[in-house]
Parts: C-alpha cells; structure tokens; sequence
C-alpha cells in the first residue's frame, strides 16, 4: 500500500522505457558497435584488411596497450587514476635491458640471463605499482598528483640509465629473447594469447570475486565502503599493484620487439590505456567499469592507426585527431545515457 | 480494505476562519500519474497567508508530490493550481518563484564549496556593471540571515557549517527575495530539539508577518505543536483536512496508517539478565569525547540522548575503530580487546554500527539492493569468488523478512522509499550475525509505518539475546524503546537513568544543562 514512491519510481521507468533501452544499448555495446563498424569500413577500403596476418598484426600491436588497460580498469573503477605507466614502462624496460645484458656478459646462460630480467622487471613493476598506491593512500596525495611525479621520476631515470641515450640489448641475447614476441602458438601470436589470458583473469577477478566487488564499491562511494568493513586504502593499494604487474607483463613482450629503450618508450601510453579503458565504457569517476570493454577500446585505437596506414583516404599524421573524435563520441554517448 | 477506510474518511473542513479570504495557493482536484500509476487522486488544498499547514502522511502518500506541483516542479496531470484565486501555469518553476512561493528541500540544495553569501545569492546576483555587488551581497544577506536567527558568518564556507545552520542559510536564500509561499520539506529531520523550537520560532514568525506555511513532515509532535491546519494524505488521496486543535496525536497516527500508537513501540521487556557484554572505560576521542565509561548488557536496548554535536556519534566511532581514540580500554565479555580498524572491532566485538548517514555512509546508492546486502559480510558468500546465487537466495529471505518493498532486485536502491532503504541496511547488518548492534538515528526521514516495524524489530533482536544501542535525536523513540538512557553533554556522559527516571524533562534537563521551558512532548 504505502510503496506508491516505488510504483511511482518503476512508472516513471517504464515511461522512459525506449528511450532508455536504446541509451543502455549504446553504453552496453556502443565500443563493440563500433568496432564492428570500424572492421567494415576496413574491409570495405581495403580487401586485405581481414586477412589472417592483418588480423593478427592489429591483436598483437594491441597488446601492448591492451594489458596495461586492464590494470588501468582497475585503477579507476576504485576511483583513481595512473598516469606513470608510460614511464613506468620504459623504466622496466631499461633496467630488464642492463640486468641481462650484465648477466649474459658474466657468462649467466642467456636463456637464464632473460628469465632473471623478466623477474626483476615484474618484481619492479610490483614495487613500483606498490609505491603509487602507498603515496595516495597512506600518503594522501591525490593519485593524479602522485602519478603525474612518479611518471617524471621513471621516465627521467630511464634517460639516466641510458646515459641520455639508448639501451641496447645485446643482439645474440635479443635472438634467443625475440620468440616471445614474435613466435606463433596454433597460428595465434605469443602476445595475443598473453592479452587473452590478462583479459580472461581481468575479467573474472573483477566480475566475480570479493575483491572485483570491492573495488567497485570502493570506487562507487569509499565512506559506505568504510563503513562496511571494507579496508578502503588496502583495496586502492591493490589496485596500483595489479596496474604495475600488468606494465610489466607488457614490457615483457615489448623488450623483445625492438630490443631497446630510450627517453621516448612508452611515450603517450598512459593516455592510449586511459583512453581505451574510457571508449570501453569505464566511468572515469570509478565505481563501475568492465574489463572487456577496455580491451575493445584499445583494439579500436590500433584499428584506427590500422586503416589509416592501410588506406590513403585520410593522412596518417591525423590518426591522432580520428582517435580524439572517437574518444569524444564515447563520452557524449556516456553523458547522455546517464541523464535520464 | 482500503475502501473501509475511506468509506469512514471524516468531510474536509471549510477553509480557516482565521483569514477567511481567498487562499494564497491552491489546488483544486489535482491528479498525478506516472504511467499507470496513479500517484496522487483528485487532490484539493489550499494554504491561506499567514497559515501554518501540516501535510502529513506516510512516505509515498504523495506528500512531496504535491508540493512539486506546488512549487512548479512538476505539473499535475489534471487538476490546476491557483494563485490568489487565478489559475497559473502548472510545472512552471520560474513563474511560481516569480509569485514567491519557494521551497526548501528535504536535501539541502547549497553549493558546499562556496561561501554563505555566495550561496544566498546564488543565480540571483546583484551587479554593478560587468562585476557582481559585493557591497550589497554583503548588506542585504546580512539582514536575511539576521531575520532567520542565524549566526553565520557570510564569509564562511557552507561545508564548514553544522547541518542546522545550514537550513537557516537555506531558508535565508529563500527569502532572500520576496516569498508568499514557504514550502518546508521535512525541515526538522536533521535538527536536535533546540535547533528545531529555533526553527519554529523562525517559522512563527513568518506566518505572523503574512507568509503562508506549508509544512511536511512525520514528527506528529511538533505538527500538533505548530501547525494552524493538518491535511492528512494517504495512498495519494486527502484523507482529511482539520484545524490543529482538534485532532490529537494518536488521531493523526490513526488517520495516516490506519492503527494506533499502542501498537507503535514494542512491549518493553527489560532485559533477561545482567550479563555485561560490553565494558567501556575512559574512552576518549580527541576533540568529540572526553573520558567516556558505560556498559551494555546482554539483551538490554541502551539509548544515548544528547544533542546533536553532544559526541554520541563519535564516541561510538572510537568504540568500533572507525575513528582515533586517544585513551580508553574496551572489554567484552571481562576480556580485553584490542584492534586498530574497523574490521578488526567487527570480528573481536561481534558488533556492527549502523551509521546514521544513510545515502553517505550507510548504502552505495548505484548498486543494486543485494549487492549492498551483501556488503558488510561478503565473505560469508565465499571467500575468493562471490556465490551469486547464494547471495540473491540469502537477499529473497531478508526482503521477506523486512517486508522490503523492491519490485525488481537489479534497480539502483537509490529508487527505493527511505523505508526500504534502511530496512535493507538493517538485513545487510544481520547478515554478519552480530551480538551488539549499534543504530545512529535508525529512524530518520522515514514514514510511521516503517518507523513502527523497525521499533518492533529492535525490541525483537534484543529478546533474542543481543544487545542494542540506540543513539537518537527522537525523544519519542529512546522513551519508546530503551530499557536504559545515557545523556552525553559536550563530549561527557553526564547521566544514566533507567525506569521512571526515563522521561523527557529530566533528558532535556541533562542533554542541555537547563530545565526545559516548555516540553511539548507531554500530553
């Protein structure tokens, strides 16, 4: 009897019901619609665009950005941000480049020489991921801030390690480390199946643990979270750890590539994975957001590069601009589906 | 059976003879309909100048409805609405505040970050050219906030302000410019005893200088108290409309949800033994609370009076790790205990504290009801991953448990009533089995018939062997309910009493530190 405001509220919803459905079809598949529109208008100006070793090429450049995103889901689903993964990047990549190197010149096996790098590499990632979360939680810094310092402290010690230069891994090391990137597994990339599984343990933790929970309700409103029992500052460190393991999981398959590192690695990754985890229909002020969905945007950021070197439509030099638009779209579609 | 109850609904009365001129704002025959629903029935009431008129009802009577109409927020689906005997365009905000009818909402609508002056002008400012007209700002808010008795400072920040200085300002900027109309929704909410006899002094006062009154809230004590008329709402239908002085409290219970105030609060059992579970000595939290001693016995319902700012809140806060203590030794069951967090007191005191911030501590409002059901104690759904189903089996149990109102389970619980919000906060603190229970405010904003249900659940958690502690603002509610009353004065626990001592003078007596003038309470 007395539960008129419910009635009136659920009235109300079905009055707004096509309206609404339509605004939560955008935010729900708006990314995987356009990606779908984006593969049709690269086969369309270019019959070779879904051909297997395009295909391939596109996941595999994608992965780079792809893993670091579903850390970045993380990060801000609780309601923070990492701006340092760039640098932290290019970081990893420097010290994983003179760890084996040194190893391998003391006569350590390279095989054991890469395994000791990789190692180090996640176990700075860690560190490093660890120490964000510690100076935004325990140090009460905003994370924006905090991040914005670490960037421009990993990305001015790289150039310090490279002496201003460039790291170079050794070139008979780089043969025996080359495989991961570019060897092949039942046809599909080593770096596709690594994404995969990034995408697959992403999705789930988030999706359907205690802690994915958490961290949605972290980032939703952190005083009920308190007030909850839940150890709101353990929750966002985790978070910035799981965001330093998956830069360096990347950095991982990126040493391999080009075998180098200088002051421009990693340059603009931090924005790419933000942007990724945005177009995927992540809220940027926290408390929901999807795993897949950041994938999906990092895969329609490399498309875009894809169709515009694939084609001569539009210059190359304006990839930049397309994926602005594209970032733009996707939030104006975010605004207007929460408005009701 | 609704239709008995209307069927013996009394007649309305002919306008109030004390101004027997045309009504300042009326409506006549209003209907609202979401959809199908119909939310508010062939509705007429009209508010005369200078009239204070109670609307009264349970939440979802169409209350606030009615009045959106009236403020132009929203427009009725048939009906109209008069000004002075003219009928104006309905749902239109700008004209109706041209007319001076202004409403303060139940939420407060000021913008935390600026100043008070700021926020009083807010949208209407006063320029000198190109630039904003401090000097007149500054002259002419001075003189609305000294009218409404607030002692604010102009340059003070509003998230500075304590919530009841925060209304004044609020009413402040709403006679700011001319009113005729002064909506009041549910104003006293919020406000400790005082802070509201201020409140209705404010408000006398408005009505004596012409303004007319509409005044919504549940307190039945303060609408008897200041009210010239009462219009009774309920199912969206006017139920009746009477002059203040001829209904009584438990006539206006009756009217509103159709039972009496026997039934209101439980049956007072005292508790079954003597057990003490909890011990508290020389607790203190810098800066709220100095030198705090009590403790709860098993199955005991232990109120803690005082006023707002008193250090209840806190002193519970330091109790349960959510906030800094600076001395103190806590012992349950003569073991003492020791922990730093809030999750640790939960497990070693097998105590919860329901926090009397419902949309800002207690629920995430953009979840679903059994994800904030599930909250507080996820792990008992599993350790690493959460059991959904189990999860929404163990939610279907509490929402027939609590009576919850909730047509479908994955709707954000920010659409629930205020009643079935804080009925899924109390299923989400069972859900940990707790032994102690600690309620802030259980009541606050919500309708008399959820109020009851939730005065009979206390009363039956605390047969079963738990022990509550029930902080409250509502005198009504710690007489009503608690076995034993501690009143905190100015960060000090400044008495204990039980039995006949339970009364509203001798609270009042201590909560302020001087005898009450006047206790309304009584009748």
């Amino acid at each position: 009897m007395n539960s008129a405001e419910s009635i009136e509220a659920s009235a109300r919803e079905q009055r707004g019901f096509e309206l609404k459905t339509l605004g939560r079809w955008a935010r729900e598949g708006g990314p995987l619609i356009a990606l779908l529109l984006l593969i049709i208008i690269g086969q369309i100006l270019n019959p070779n665009f879904l051909r297997w070793d395009n295909v391939t090429n596109v996941l595999t450049r994608s992965a780079f950005v792809g893993i670091i995103s579903v850390g970045a889901t993380f990060v801000i689903v609780t309601g923070q941000i990492d701006l340092s993964v760039g640098a932290m990047a290019a970081f990893i990549a420097g010290l994983m480049i003179i760890v084996i190197n040194r190893l391998a010149e003391f006569g350590l096996g390279q095989e054991l020489a890469i395994v000791a790098g990789m190692v180090i590499g996640l176990v700075v990632g860690l560190i490093s991921g660890l120490a964000n979360g510690i100076l935004s939680t325990i140090g009460k810094i905003d994370s924006f801030i905090v991040t914005l310092g670490t960037m421009g402290i990993f990305r001015s010690l790289v150039t310090f390690l490279a002496n201003g230069g460039t790291l170079t891994l050794d070139s008979r090391v780089r043969e025996t480390y080359r495989p991961v990137f570019y060897d092949s597994w039942l046809y599909v990339p080593i770096p596709v199946w690594v994404l995969a599984a990034v995408v697959a343990v992403g999705w789930v933790a988030l999706t359907k643990t205690r802690f994915g929970r958490y961290c949605r309700a972290v980032g939703s409103n952190a005083e009920v979270s308190h007030y909850s029992a839940i150890r709101v500052n353990r929750i966002r460190v985790v978070a910035f750890i799981v965001q330093g393991f998956c830069v360096a999981l990347a950095t991982l398959l990126y040493v391999p590539r080009l075998g180098s590192a200088s002051s421009s690695t990693g340059v603009l990754w931090e924005l790419e994975a933000i942007t990724a985890v945005v177009v995927g229909g992540t809220a940027l002020r926290g408390g929901s957001g999807r795993v897949w969905g950041s994938i999906v945007g990092a895969l329609i950021l490399t498309l875009i590069g894809n169709i515009l070197n694939l084609t001569s439509l539009i210059s190359v030099y304006l990839n930049g601009a397309v994926q602005g638009i594209i970032i733009l779209g996707a939030a104006l579609l975010q605004r207007t589906s929460r408005t009701r | 059976m609704l239709a008995e109850e209307q069927s013996s609904s009394p007649a309305v009365v002919p306008p109030d003879p004390v101004s027997p001129k045309v009504p300042v704002l009326a409506g006549k025959e209003i209907t609202k309909a979401f959809g199908p629903v119909k939310v508010l029935e062939n509705v007429t009431l009209d508010a005369f100048g200078g009239e204070i008129h109670a609307i009264v009802g349970e939440n979802g009577a169409g209350k606030s409805t009615l009045m959106k109409i009236f403020a132009g927020l929203l427009d009725p689906t048939s009906g109209e609405v008069r000004f002075r005997g003219e009928a104006v365009e309905a749902g239109n905000l700008r004209r109706m505040e041209q007319l001076g009818v202004r409403f303060i909402h139940q939420e407060l609508n000021l913008a935390e970050d600026l100043r008070v002056v700021e926020n009083l002008f807010l949208g209407e400012e006063p320029r000198r050219g190109l630039f904003l007209d401090e000097g007149r700002m500054r002259a002419k808010g001075k003189e609305v906030l000294r009218r409404v008795g607030a002692d604010v400072d102009l340059d003070a920040r509003v998230s500075a302000l304590r919530i009841s200085e925060k209304q004044l300002v609020e009413i402040a900027k709403a006679i700011s410019q001319q009113a005729t109309v002064l909506i009041l929704d549910e104003p006293t909410a919020v406000l400790t005893q005082r802070e509201a006899d201020r409140l209705f002094e404010i408000i006398e006062s408005f009505a004596a200088e012409g303004v007319s009154i509409l005044y919504i809230s549940h307190r039945l004590e303060e609408v008897k108290r200041l009210a010239t008329r009462i219009s009774i709402l309920r199912d969206g239908r006017l139920v009746a409309t009477r002059r203040a002085t001829e209904l009584a409290p438990s006539e206006i219970v009756r009217l509103m949800v159709g039972r009496s105030l026997q039934d209101y609060f439980p049956p007072k059992k005292s508790a079954s033994n003597n057990q003490v579970v909890l011990e508290v000595r020389h607790l203190s939290v810098p800066g709220y609370v100095n030198d705090a001693s009590f403790e709860l016995k098993k199955g005991e319902i232990l109120g803690f009076a005082g006023l707002v700012g008193a250090g209840r809140t806190e002193l519970f806060e330091g109790l349960m790790g959510l906030r800094k203590t600076s001395s103190g030794t806590i012992s349950r069951d003569g073991q003492p205990t020791r922990y730093t967090d809030y999750r640790q007191a939960v497990a070693q005191l097998r105590a919860v504290y329901l926090p009397e911030d419902r949309k800002g501590k207690g629920l995430v409002v953009s979840f679903d009801a059994p994800t904030n059901y599930s909250l507080l104690g996820l792990d008992r759904f599993g350790s690493w991953f959460v059991d959904h189903r189990k999860e929404r089996n163990s939610f279907r149990k509490a929402v027939e448990q609590f009576k919850i109102k909730i047509s479908d389970y994955s709707m954000p619980v920010a659409r629930l009533s205020g009643g079935n919000q804080q009925k899924v906060v109390l299923a989400k603190i069972l859900t940990i089995d707790p032994e102690i229970i600690i309620f802030d405010e259980p009541t606050r904003g919500i309708d008399v018939g959820t109020k009851a249900q939730i005065y009979q659940w206390i009363g039956r958690i605390a047969e079963e062997g738990r022990s509550c502690v029930v902080i409250s603002s509502e005198l009504l509610e710690i007489i009503g309910i608690c076995h034993r009353v501690i009143v905190m004065r100015s960060s000090r626990i400044v008495a204990n009493l039980e039995g006949d001592s339970i009364n509203e003078d001798l609270i009042m007596l201590y909560a302020t530190g001087v005898n009450p003038a006047k206790p309304y309470l009584s009748s």
